[in-house]
């Protein structure tokens, strides 16, 4: 069925000519209509661009002319991505209304590719959530049981990907908000190191935190969509001018030699039984495979909740300050400007936004900085220590990307629950590096369970080839979603 | 009843510290590509960063950090080899992100210093620092609504703040007219105060003379010219004395000044005042200035007016007076120096002084012109010096040549040599014109001889006259005097 | 520290300016209090001499050149201002005296 064909597969054909880009779109279009009324993935659908863009591969293909690597795949893209001429809403109905113009640097390198950007996805509003439920206008379904949450803040995206709506899709994580969806729908989802992607375009939510990355169903999909995306962009003066590598080649290299760290700290963490059962199984294959596996330390691991906790709050509350409905998004009535502000942004946001901004707004306050926010920056400074200490003596980290498989709705009440999911993903965000989820398998009731591989800076290369033999041993094959269809 | 502010000076003296924001010059804004052109079309210099829209991003204007530094040097300021720009949170609808971008504890320069002149005496004001920031929009009130223009969203800055430690309006004044000065002689800014590319508060506060501690503030804006600096000082230091001495207290405020009304108003109290919750613009990385970004800004710093007062009166004997005036621009200083250099002598500064400041600029003035659009150039004023000082023609010649040579752009050598105008030196010569006037007018040679002292005007207009004004006037009195007698 | 009062909750939904209903500002009260109580775990830790980290990996100084570059037309710019006076936004005065 096309709707599972790989990035790399979808891109084959198109270019062949085995189908045109125009009877692609048209399943898609198909596919997200039957489908999306229960999974609740998708915001916004681009119909006329993803036509227009088909029109063009067509073009191109027939004339000669040379197609982009991911030429007629479609894409979907997290809806705090920013998108010219295409409501773009960050998940908030603050932003409800907003027709951006202008696009995304992932955005246009993604179009200079070839892909076909079908729509916007479900996320929790502006990215603070962890189950998309935070979403001001939807529910995104968990594919592989429709009473369950698909994770967050990536929800539609990560839920798009593993109902076969799209090949792959772009998410951004702060905190875990690629990894942990990816973890919960079985699908591959990579956290870049800081700076590898640019974020110009990409609503602010926690700016020394926010990355964006793939939302794959292989590896090696992952893999192509980030050779798509990386790279130096003069728009973001965080973003790194260090060189591209291929990511494609050597994937398939194997592991054999190389060391695993397993930190203790995260192991003695109250898991799961059998998301313990199916990382257990994942570390006797990647033995089997030629890896060292070895116990390593992070003592500093506890902390990167409560800084976590202290730093993206901070940032938000200052990145959304921009939000008052007065040159864009909506406003609302008021006598005098005070109220405009209060009334504007008292309804506009919803309540864990509401929260994140209180908080920061707490902890910024001269007389509170030095003991929150600059504390919280040391200790951050203490959790990198710990794993350029690591890095040292091994090679990549491996980890669960949660503790649990997917919850139900509802059942993370109080805000520190909910944090508490995050426990095994904030620490890479705090520390720049980057982070791998891959099905390693499924729960007894059929849940999937995710894998997470942290590695040294810019060492994406190196995750994906790890992630690759984990895909290979213990992945979860052919078998697709069965509670959403 | 209270005492005369004069009476009162002699018990309590002013603490005046003045923060200036200066617009500098780049053709772009401090964090986007946008144009910086005064006086557009509202609203026609945005785009999506200018709009705070969600996901934009700033990257710093070299050309900004460059002209900054300039007056970083040019005040002797230690510059930070490492700043960090912070985020200051306020919600003001000329302020599109809801915060600016400023520096808050690593600004790019602290402790330089500004030398004034005040009274004669030479008063070194201490500045506390020099901070890079951007400007905002600007929100103009029509009745019940505001109207807000983002043009000047963006636009770079740099925040001078000076020690708490001028003490007269006047003092504050001649602060504001000194940066002013500067600001445009470093080509760092226009600094037209009419377009808010300069702009000033005064925190003013009183204590007895003697105290250390300093008494609260009052924080004055809306202040938009050196007039207005003055009055407004004089006018609140007036205030805060009448308070103090009828035993009231004064309130930490902020306070608008009126122009119109000649006074001050609250506009709110300092209590209330934000918590502008500054931390490091995460956006942002530090501002590094190195070795060579600093080489090339010495390198390419012109000689500061101080310097140049120093040296026009030392190498040119210039008067402390003409010095003054020609260092008061940098483009009459660099007028005068490419008049000095265009000159093949080496003394003759006070000359070229001279007649720039009398000549040229009367008839700029009369045009209404500065001395950037002068008509004549710096080289064609000192040939005409030249002229004037070898005896080609005379001085008196020399202000004809100069009015033709400024209306006409010709070179003035060629005037003279057209018009033939050139001054009659020759001794033989001058003695048969000499002899034949006396011999003309017996009358009142025999007049002058018997004591009408009176009348050797009227033999050297003689003179004149017969020459078409030629005649050497020194040389003509000389020869007057052997052949009148006396 | 934390537990915080109705009137700081007041004083930092005023700075933040979100207008809470009464139970919003209630729940908030409790919920930051619990979220600032949790804190307290960063408080103990020993940060000697430790810099504050603001990006993991060292960042270099990016400087833009000084060109100007087209505008966004003035219509486009404006598309999502809900009210406006020819080409200049509106909003509601600012009394003064009132801390907008």
């Amino acid at each position: 069925m096309s709707e599972f064909w790989t990035v790399a597969e979808t891109a084959r054909r198109v270019a062949a000519g085995e189908l045109t880009a125009y009877r692609l779109v048209e399943n898609v279009l198909t596919r997200i209509r039957n489908v999306d009324r229960e999974l609740g993935a998708f915001l916004e659908i681009d119909l006329d661009g993803a036509r227009n863009a088909a029109s063009e591969i067509e073009r191109r293909r027939t004339s000669g002319e040379p197609l982009g690597p991911l030429a007629g795949v479609p894409i979907a893209l997290k809806d705090n991505l920013v998108t010219k001429g295409v409501a773009t809403t960050a998940g908030s109905k603050i932003l409800k209304g907003w027709i951006p113009p202008y696009d995304a640097t992932v955005v246009e390198k993604l179009r200079a590719a070839g892909a076909i950007l079908v729509g916007k996805t479900n996320l929790d509003e502006f990215g603070m959530g962890s189950s998309t439920e935070r979403s001001s206008y939807r529910k995104t379904r968990n594919p592989w049981d429709a009473s369950r949450v698909p994770g967050g803040s990536s929800g539609g995206s990560a839920a798009a990907v593993a109902a076969g709506l799209c090949a792959a899709s772009l998410g951004t994580d702060t905190g875990g908000s690629i990894r942990q969806p990816a973890a919960f729908t079985g699908v591959v989802g990579l956290k870049p190191t800081y700076g590898r992607v640019s974020r110009w375009g990409v609503v602010a939510f926690a700016s020394s935190l926010d990355q964006v990355g793939p939302l794959t169903r292989t590896v090696a999909d992952a893999a192509l969509v980030l050779q798509a995306i990386a790279g130096h962009d003069p728009r973001d003066a965080t973003s790194l001018n260090a060189p591209v590598p291929s990511y494609s080649e050597g994937l398939d290299r194997g592991i054999a030699g190389m060391t695993i760290g397993l930190p203790s700290e995260y192991f003695n963490h109250a898991i799961d039984a059998d998301v313990r059962a199916a990382i257990e199984r994942t570390m006797t294959a990647l033995k089997d495979k030629g890896a060292k596996l070895v116990e390593v330390s992070l003592p500093h691991a506890e902390l990167a909740l409560p800084a976590y906790y202290i730093i993206a709050p901070a940032e938000a509350s200052s990145n959304l300050a921009r939000y008052d409905g007065i040159r864009y998004g909506k406003r609302a009535e008021a006598q005098d400007l005070l109220d405009l502000y209060r009334k504007t942004r008292g309804a506009g946001f919803g309540p864990e936004v509401k929260r994140r901004i209180m908080l920061g707004t707490y902890t910024l306050r001269s007389g509170y900085y030095d003991a929150y926010y600059k504390k919280a920056q040391q200790v951050r400074a203490l959790i990198k220590r710990d794993f350029d200490e690591a890095f040292a003596k091994v090679d990549v980290i491996l980890t669960p990307t949660t503790p649990t498989a997917a919850f139900r709705f509802g059942a993370k009440v109080e805000p520190l629950d909910m944090y508490l999911a995050d426990v095994f993903t904030l620490s890479c965000n705090l520390a720049g590096l980057p982070g791998l989820s891959v099905p390693c398998g499924l729960t007894a009731e059929g849940l999937p369970v995710g894998a997470q591989l942290l590695g040294r800076p810019l060492d994406e290369a190196t995750l994906l080839r790890v992630g690759a033999v984990i895909e290979a041993t213990v992945g979860l094959g052919e078998r697709r979603p069965g509670g959403i269809t | 009843m209270t005492r005369p502010v004069s009476a009162l000076l002699e018990e309590w003296e002013p603490v005046i510290g003045l923060e200036v924001h200066v617009q500098l010059a780049t053709k772009s804004k401090a964090f986007s590509p946008s144009a910086t052109t005064f006086g557009e079309p509202p609203n026609s210099l945005t785009d999506p960063l200018v709009l705070g829209m969600p996901g934009t991003l700033p990257v710093f204007n070299r050309t900004a950090l460059e002209l900054a530094l300039r007056l970083g040097v040019a005040t002797s300021s230690q510059i930070r080899a490492k700043s960090r720009f912070a985020r200051k949170h306020y919600f003001y609808p000329d302020l599109p992100k809801g915060y600016q971008i400023s520096q808050y504890d690593e600004p790019l320069c602290e402790h330089g210093h500004l030398d004034l002149i005040v009274g004669g005496v030479l008063k070194r004001v201490k500045l506390t620092r020099i901070h890079l920031e951007e400007d905002a929009g600007k929100n103009t009130h029509v009745g019940a609504v505001s109207h807000v223009d983002l043009n000047r969203a963006g636009i770079p800055l740099v925040e001078v703040v000076s020690e708490p430690m001028i003490t007269s309006a006047e003092e504050a004044a001649e602060f504001m007219r000194s940066l002013h000065r500067l600001v445009r002689w470093l080509e760092i800014s226009e600094a037209d105060m009419e377009k808010g590319q300069l702009r000033c508060d005064a925190n003013v506060s009183v204590r007895l003379r003697g105290e250390d501690r300093l008494g609260t503030r009052t924080e004055l804006k809306n202040i938009n010219s050196f007039r207005f600096v003055q009055n407004a000082v004089d006018h609140e230091i007036a205030r805060q004395l009448r308070i103090v001495d009828s035993g009231g207290r004064i309130e930490r405020e902020t306070r608008l000044w009126d122009a119109d009304a000649g006074q001050s108003a609250p506009m709110r109290s300092k209590e209330e005042a934000n918590d502008y919750r500054y931390f490091p613009d995460p956006d942002l990385p530090p501002l590094v200035v190195d070795a060579e970004l600093m080489g090339g800004i010495l390198r390419t710093l012109p000689e500061l007016p101080g310097a140049r007062f120093e040296r026009y009166q030392k190498e040119h004997g210039l008067s402390p007076d003409d010095a003054r005036t020609l260092v008061s621009d940098r483009a009459l200083a660099d007028y005068f120096d490419a008049a000095c250099t265009a000159h093949p002598g080496e003394r003759s500064g006070r000359m070229i002084a001279n007649w720039m400041l009398t000549e040229l600029l009367g008839a700029l003035n009369a045009d209404g012109k500065d001395i950037a659009q002068s008509p004549m150039p710096a080289a064609m004023l000192s040939a005409l010096v030249v002229l004037v000082e070898s005896g080609t023609i005379s001085g008196k010649i020399g202000k004809e040549i100069f009015t033709e040579s400024y209306a006409s752009g010709e070179a003035p050598l060629a005037i003279v040599e057209r018009r033939g105008v050139q001054q009659i030196s020759d001794e033989a010569a001058l003695w048969e014109v000499v002899d034949r006037v006396v011999k003309a007018n017996p009358k009142q040679a025999e007049g002058y001889a018997s004591g009408k002292d009176g009348l050797f005007g009227f033999f050297v207009g003689a003179v004149m006259k017969e020459t078409q004004g030629r005649a050497n006037p020194i040389i003509t009195s000389d020869l007057l005097h052997k052949r009148l007698g006396r | 520290m934390p537990t915080l009062t109705r009137k700081e909750v007041d004083e930092i939904a005023l700075l933040a300016r979100l207008h809470l209903e009464p139970e919003e500002l209630e729940r908030l009260r409790t919920e930051l209090g619990t979220i600032l109580d949790y804190f307290v775990t960063l408080a103990v830790v020993d940060t000697t001499g430790v810099p504050p980290m603001t990006h993991a990996v060292p960042m270099e100084m990016v400087l833009r050149a000084d060109e100007p570059q087209p505008s966004l037309p003035v219509d486009v710019a404006l598309r999502g201002v809900a009210k406006r006076d020819g080409d200049l936004i509106v909003v509601p005065a600012i009394i003064p005296g009132n801390d907008p």
